[in-house]
């Protein structure tokens, strides 16, 4: 693994070291955080409104509006609907779309907006435009902006005062956070995912394990993983705790860009494939803390309580508060029981559900789809159980039906809706009644998250499915072959 | 400045090149509030169907709101901002990593539309704490004795008053004695002059100029199929 940018280099450096040191344009001292530059910047209707009021007031333009791009996502609706035909929205959630849209025209920003062919979960749709790139900075109003880390981009959610921010000035103010490897050897088994690694990771690392830091994914499981794959684990970086998760870019993340629309062409992408081959960390590249997990030793994980660290594999039982390490761990976890109404014990297999969802920036793009369709195959969604399958984006939903797999989940019994965040923030009215079970691809189980009262269990796209089928949480290595 | 709460209604208040108008904190003394517990995300804080807003303003009505009011919408009186002590209460106390999960800025927006100037906690969680000081509102962080020391004083005497002094970074509990905690020393600049950080920002335009000329990017999001 020796590379001649080890000899080129003094002091080996990480993949985050090399991407922040690009894009300082003013370094930090004690007196005052770093400027960074910010190479993209993802904008939705949600966390944008109060920025551009700010922007404004203060008279001020879009610096690099070439540099930005808008899209609906959050609280739109996902109802079927004809193909380029644009819904009609009400509300407050009508308000805030109509608010994106006249925001964008003044400020000059492209917007995908509904009834756009690439409309889509903005974290979606960012790799999909090939607009995501190793050695980016990226940025964006939403904390799942980590999953942008899968191509070695340093990507992370900001608050709507650092949207205006970017949006004035392309930089943000920024103390350098500390480094974390997490180091993921050995081999999945079939039946195991991605999903079920960073489920893992957090609950081991619990939900505050990364605060502070930056995580970089590396070792033989991350290697082997596909780019939605590694979406999949950055993604939910910040559910343990850190802003952001990197992965070092390699042929399979090359493979992944080259002929999206954003992509660099001809001698200009050679000049970027050379570039980036220089981002891995060096050999001897130092980190703040290393944790390891061996993959091989994974089952598939599910969550039983209410935060993404109250995670176990899914034939274990749900753990007894009287046993836990504190009073406070204790306190959280009789908490998250009675609002999960579960007992200390109990199994999970087997436990009925009502709602099934395939959806979310975490898990909703084409790999995750087929993934689902191939258990569902002739099967059929038992009684009583509702399932959604929301796609990522526009381009996602074409593929899927270009592979017939829309038709696969509809013969099932499931709900095929068009793009967007839907059950997974429950703002538009994909949502579930209080006291409902969903088993849920998303990465939040917080109380009250996919609809008040609502309770969640995340896991992977084959447990979903696994699940959709007998009604109950099933552990789909039993089903699949 | 007045050490009412805002709850909620009011315009921004901008200064003439329309920077936000900001309250010079250094130091204030006012009643505590207790919810104890860890790891309290941001959509406990605001849950996500008011995040319709396009206001920064009246969101402190909808603080906690699903710990807050029962399903018929009442408040429920155990809980602790519906008690009689959190009227005037300005600083709220938590226990570890406060403010995990989304980045939603209405987090701080709801507290300090309600009335808080400061939550104490063990810790925080990263984009809240940065949220929270761009909003005036201090995250202060205090090691386990002084935390265990302050839920024993508030426990007894719910509402009793603490002093925040953000120029010594110490604060001063119930039972009298002090706890230091940690501030960004760029952060505690902005607040103590009450100046916004976007204003330090656009100061590095010369250099930004400088960065963008020897960097000119590769990609370009217009081109890709946005209208």
């Amino acid at each position: 693994m020796t590379s001649p940018r080890s000899t080129l280099s003094p002091t080996p450096r990480t993949l985050f070291d090399k991407t922040w040191g690009a894009h300082v344009v003013r370094p930090e001292t004690p007196a005052t955080p770093a400027v960074l530059y910010v190479d993209l910047h993802l904008v939705h209707e949600v966390t944008s409104p109060q920025a551009f009021a700010g922007l404004r007031a203060r008279g001020r333009t879009v610096r690099r509006a070439d540099r930005t791009i808008a899209t609906m996502d959050h609280s739109t609706p996902t109802i079927p609907r004809a193909r380029g035909s644009i819904p009609v929205v009400g509300g407050d959630q009508g308000a805030q779309l109509a608010q994106l849209a006249r925001n964008c025209a003044e400020f000059g920003i492209p917007l995908l907006a509904l009834g756009n062919d690439r409309q889509g979960i903005v974290h979606v749709i960012g790799p999909e435009m090939g607009l995501t790139q190793p050695g980016m900075t990226i940025v964006c109003g939403d904390s799942h902006t980590s999953t942008h880390g899968a191509f070695g981009a340093l990507a992370f959610g900001i608050g709507t005062s650092e949207v205006e921010h970017v949006l004035a000035t392309q930089c943000l103010l920024q103390r350098k956070p500390r480094t974390m490897a997490v180091r993921v050897d050995g081999r999945l088994h079939p039946g195991v995912s991605a999903k079920d690694i960073i489920l893992a990771v957090i609950a081991q690392e619990g939900v505050d394990g990364g605060t502070g830091h930056v995580f970089e994914y590396m070792g033989e499981a991350i290697r082997a993983l596909s780019m939605e794959e590694r979406m999949t684990v950055c993604n939910m970086s910040i559910e343990g705790g850190a802003r952001a998760g990197l992965i070092a870019p390699d042929d399979t993340t090359f493979e992944y860009i080259a002929g999206r629309p954003a992509a660099p062409e001809g001698a200009a992408w050679d000049a970027a494939v050379a570039e980036w081959r220089q981002l891995p960390s060096d050999d001897g590249a130092s980190f703040d803390r290393t944790v390891t997990l061996d993959a091989s030793q994974l089952a598939p994980m599910i969550t039983y309580g209410t935060n993404p660290g109250m995670g176990m594999p899914i034939d274990a039982r749900v753990p007894d508060p009287s046993a836990a390490p504190d009073a406070g761990r204790r306190q959280a976890l009789d908490k998250a029981l009675h609002y999960m109404d579960l007992r200390p014990g109990e199994p999970l297999l087997g436990k009925r559900v009502d709602v099934v969802f395939l959806g979310s920036c975490t898990n909703s793009r084409i790999s995750d789809l087929r993934q689902a369709a191939a258990l569902m195959r002739g099967r059929a969604v038992a009684q009583g159980v509702r399932m959604l399958v929301v796609p990522g984006s526009q381009q996602v939903k074409r593929q899927a039906e270009a592979e017939g797999l829309d038709a696969v989940f509809r013969a099932a019994g499931a709900e095929w809706r068009e793009a967007g965040c839907s059950m997974c923030i429950a703002m538009n009215d994909d949502r579930l009644a209080p006291g409902q079970y969903a088993v849920s691809t998303s990465n939040r189980n917080f109380e009250g998250r996919q609809g008040k009262g609502g309770r969640t269990f995340l896991a992977s796209p084959l447990t979903a499915a696994a699940t959709a089928i007998t009604g109950v949480i099933t552990d789909a290595r039993t089903m699949v072959h | 400045m007045t050490l009412t709460a805002e709850r909620g209604g009011s315009e921004t208040a901008r200064n003439a090149d329309g920077s936000e108008v900001r309250a010079r904190i250094v130091r204030f003394t006012a009643p505590a509030v207790l919810l104890l517990a860890n790891d309290i995300d941001t959509d406990q804080i605001i849950p996500a169907r008011y995040l319709t807003t396009t206001d920064k303003t009246g969101l402190g009505d909808k603080l906690f709101s699903d710990w807050r009011y029962d399903a018929n919408g009442q408040p429920k009186p155990d809980f602790v901002l519906n008690r009689p002590e959190a009227r005037t209460a300005q600083v709220l106390v938590a226990g570890y990593n406060f403010g995990c999960g989304s980045s939603r800025e209405h987090a701080p927006w709801a507290l300090v539309g309600f009335g808080f100037r400061a939550v104490v906690a063990r810790d925080f969680a990263d984009i809240f704490r940065n949220n929270a000081l761009k909003n005036g509102l201090l995250p202060v962080a205090i090691d386990a004795a002084a935390h265990e020391r302050l839920v024993a004083s508030l426990t007894a005497t719910p509402g009793a008053s603490v002093t925040i002094d953000l120029a010594d970074q110490t604060m001063t509990l119930p039972d009298g004695t002090s706890a230091s905690f940690p501030v960004d020393t760029f952060a505690q600049h902005c607040l103590l002059s009450g100046i916004d950080e976007l204003g330090y920002l656009l100061t590095a335009d010369a250099d930004i100029r400088a960065y963008e000329a020897g960097h000119p990017g590769r990609i370009r999001t217009s081109g890709v199929g946005a209208s």
